[in-house]
């Protein structure tokens, strides 16, 4: 579990608007093992889909990436758009938040799945579609061989989202980004989707990127986690630390906000305030004017992304205790 | 598939009725008749006219007798010229009418669909902005100016083309009225696929393509271009009725020997069987064209198939 797959060094993205630019990524920095599964979080607004878009080659037109992002030898950020073709599909694979229209209408599913191997893979289109009905039957499609022949409006929400992990894992990448995988689907099939997730990232020894806001999904499969805020990471660490032990204020008020079974709150203590814009970021700290424990320093000074013990990192000035009735 | 054809060719039979039905008592609500002349006729000569083509009958009768004629190919006599009848004039000018804007509206079908795919993968760069310009003149020029204006430009002036006229077989005699008919339906449908265009190169199945790494000329060709073509396809049957309709006057302005030239001067005759035949003709051809272009439809939306 060493095998650093993709490591991230610096990554900003910035967007030009008309008058004014607009920094949604600002100085990432992170690398990802093979075959971990990490999950990174945060609020709309605080750049992670963002992130990942720009790796992939996506992002809008008025949309410009720096840094780097290297899987293998390989530098992703500003790559040679036929170059990164020979890479995107193949070694690393994105999935879409909704799964109603991330599939191309017109097109029957075979042909949808199918291309992936022609192009990657160079095998026929005959042997393709074979895979590619071998693929849909283990992501759980029942009659995957008259399935293939149908489209995609032919489908539910869930059976679409089955298939494109189907799509995005046919070539067997390094590293699959789900960008918000099961926000749109039914909570009874989001528990499927991620026992899928899981089941098949260790088959194929992929390495997971799970994009969401639901700490509920987090909990269950991620082994890393990142927390975002305002375009930069504020902590990150094993889940379970982070989980139990919070040192950023923001993850803090995050886990508050979650719903738990095990303590009957009345109610929901959510995080005060609203997500900053992008455009005018607060000075010093982005989150101080959401922050129960900011001090004076906060204000004027931005907190870097330090170690702290354990190989957790958190960008927070405070070091007293944080709890829950400190907040409150 | 099979099913869904059948019930678009259903539905066309009651539509064609009521087109008919339309045609024949509009065009009897117009003031004047065939046999109005500058020197009245004789009152038993009209009275003999009148009978032979049953206008003596009343209204509902006339319809009547015409629908059944129709019924059995029969779209009727002429009322002004003796012995010429709708059919004639089909022989006559029917295949030339139908080759030029046949010629025209696949010409500028095809070009459209081309410059308004390559301007919207140019979205705001030059070639974006050239095709607008070229668009706004094809859109807000009328057929009769353009036409009076390309005759003087390369007939008269430059003398690179035939200003008018027709030899038959002659390619050069068709270039400037199928460009005059052609530039305003190019231009409708590359502003159509310009704007559908860009819409799907924005959605996520687009966006899901490029993640798989196709490469952008797959993308265009497999992902954008069926799905982009829905709304220009839709576009299709009534274009080709303004291509059909505009023909008719730049046969008259380039002295050409379709049925453009009957049709005007059997309008202005009031020759009721010529103007209906042709009405009902073009109809019949429009109505057959939707049929095709709702089967096309099918095709890029598989969604239509189950409505």
């Amino acid at each position: 579990m060493t095998d650093t797959v993709l490591s991230i060094e610096d990554l900003s993205v910035t967007f030009d608007l008309h008058q004014s630019e607009v920094h949604a990524v600002r100085e990432l920095n992170f690398s990802l093992q093979a075959g971990e599964t990490m999950a990174v979080v945060g609020e709309s607004g605080s750049g992670k889909s963002q992130a990942f878009l720009s790796i992939m080659g996506l992002l809008a037109k008025n949309g410009r990436a720096s840094g780097r992002a290297m899987l293998g030898d390989l530098n992703l950020v500003g790559m040679d758009k036929n170059r990164l073709d020979q890479v995107r599909g193949k070694d690393i694979a994105m999935i879409f938040q909704d799964p109603m229209t991330s599939l191309n209408p017109s097109l029957r599913l075979k042909t949808q799945l199918s291309e992936v191997l022609v192009k990657h893979q160079g095998f026929d289109k005959g042997k393709a579609i074979r895979h590619a009905v071998e693929m849909l039957e283990r992501v759980g499609i029942p009659e995957p061989g008259k399935r293939a022949n149908a489209y995609p409006h032919e489908l539910s929400g869930g059976m679409r989202q089955r298939v494109m992990i189907a799509m995005a894992l046919l070539c067997q990448p390094k590293i699959l980004i789900a960008d918000e995988p099961t926000t749109a689907l039914d909570v009874t099939v989001q528990a499927q989707m991620l026992d899928l997730f899981k089941t098949l990232t260790e088959d194929f020894g992929t390495a997971l990127v799970l994009i969401t806001h639901d700490l509920g999904v987090v909990a269950g499969v991620a082994d890393r986690m990142m927390v975002m805020y305002g375009g930069r990471c504020v902590e990150k660490g094993r889940t379970d630390e982070l989980f139990y032990d919070p040192r950023h204020p923001y993850t803090l008020g995050l886990l508050h906000s979650t719903p738990h079974i095990a303590h009957r709150a009345a109610r929901l203590d959510p995080i005060q305030g609203l997500p900053p814009s992008l455009e005018h970021l607060p000075k010093g700290c982005s989150f101080h004017p959401r922050c129960a424990f900011c001090f004076d320093r906060c204000l004027e000074e931005r907190p870097p992304l330090a170690p702290v013990e354990g190989g957790r990192e958190k960008a927070c000035f405070y070091e007293g205790p944080m709890t829950y009735e400190a907040v409150a | 598939m099979i099913s869904y054809a059948l019930r678009r060719v259903l539905s066309a039979i009651p539509i064609a009725l009521i087109a008919v039905t339309v045609c024949f008592f509009i065009l009897r609500l117009a003031p004047g008749g065939p046999f109005d002349g500058e020197r009245a006729l004789p009152p038993n000569v009209m009275a003999n006219l009148r009978a032979y083509y049953n206008l003596d009958q009343s209204l509902p009768m006339q319809y009547l007798i015409y629908v059944w004629r129709l019924l059995h190919g029969d779209l009727g006599p002429s009322m002004v010229i003796d012995g010429f009848r709708v059919s004639d004039l089909i022989r006559i000018g029917f295949p030339f009418t139908l080759t030029m804007a046949m010629s025209a509206f696949v010409v500028a079908t095809a070009i459209g669909i081309v410059a308004g795919m390559i301007a919207a993968v140019n979205q705001n760069k030059w070639p974006d902005y050239v095709l607008v310009l070229v668009v706004m003149i094809g859109v807000v020029v009328p057929n009769f100016l353009s036409a009076a204006l390309l005759q003087l430009v390369f007939g008269v002036y430059l003398k690179w083309l035939p200003a008018g006229g027709w030899v038959n077989g002659s390619l050069t005699h068709l270039v400037l009225p199928v460009t005059v008919l052609a530039w305003p339906h190019a231009a409708r449908i590359s502003r159509l696929m310009r704007g559908s265009m860009i819409e799907v190169l924005g959605t996520n199945y687009v966006r899901t393509a490029r993640s798989k790494g196709l490469g952008e000329r797959l993308v265009l060709a497999r992902h954008a271009i069926k799905p982009a073509l829905i709304p220009v396809v839709s576009y299709l049957g009534p274009g080709l009725s303004y291509l059909l309709t505009g023909s008719l006057v730049v046969e008259q302005v380039f002295g050409l020997p379709g049925i453009g030239k009957y049709f005007i001067t059997a309008a202005l005759n009031r020759d009721y069987g010529i103007v209906l035949g042709t009405t009902i003709l073009y109809m019949f051809i429009i109505l057959a064209l939707n049929l095709l272009v709702d089967m096309l439809y099918a095709w890029l939306d598989p969604k239509v198939r189950y409505r």
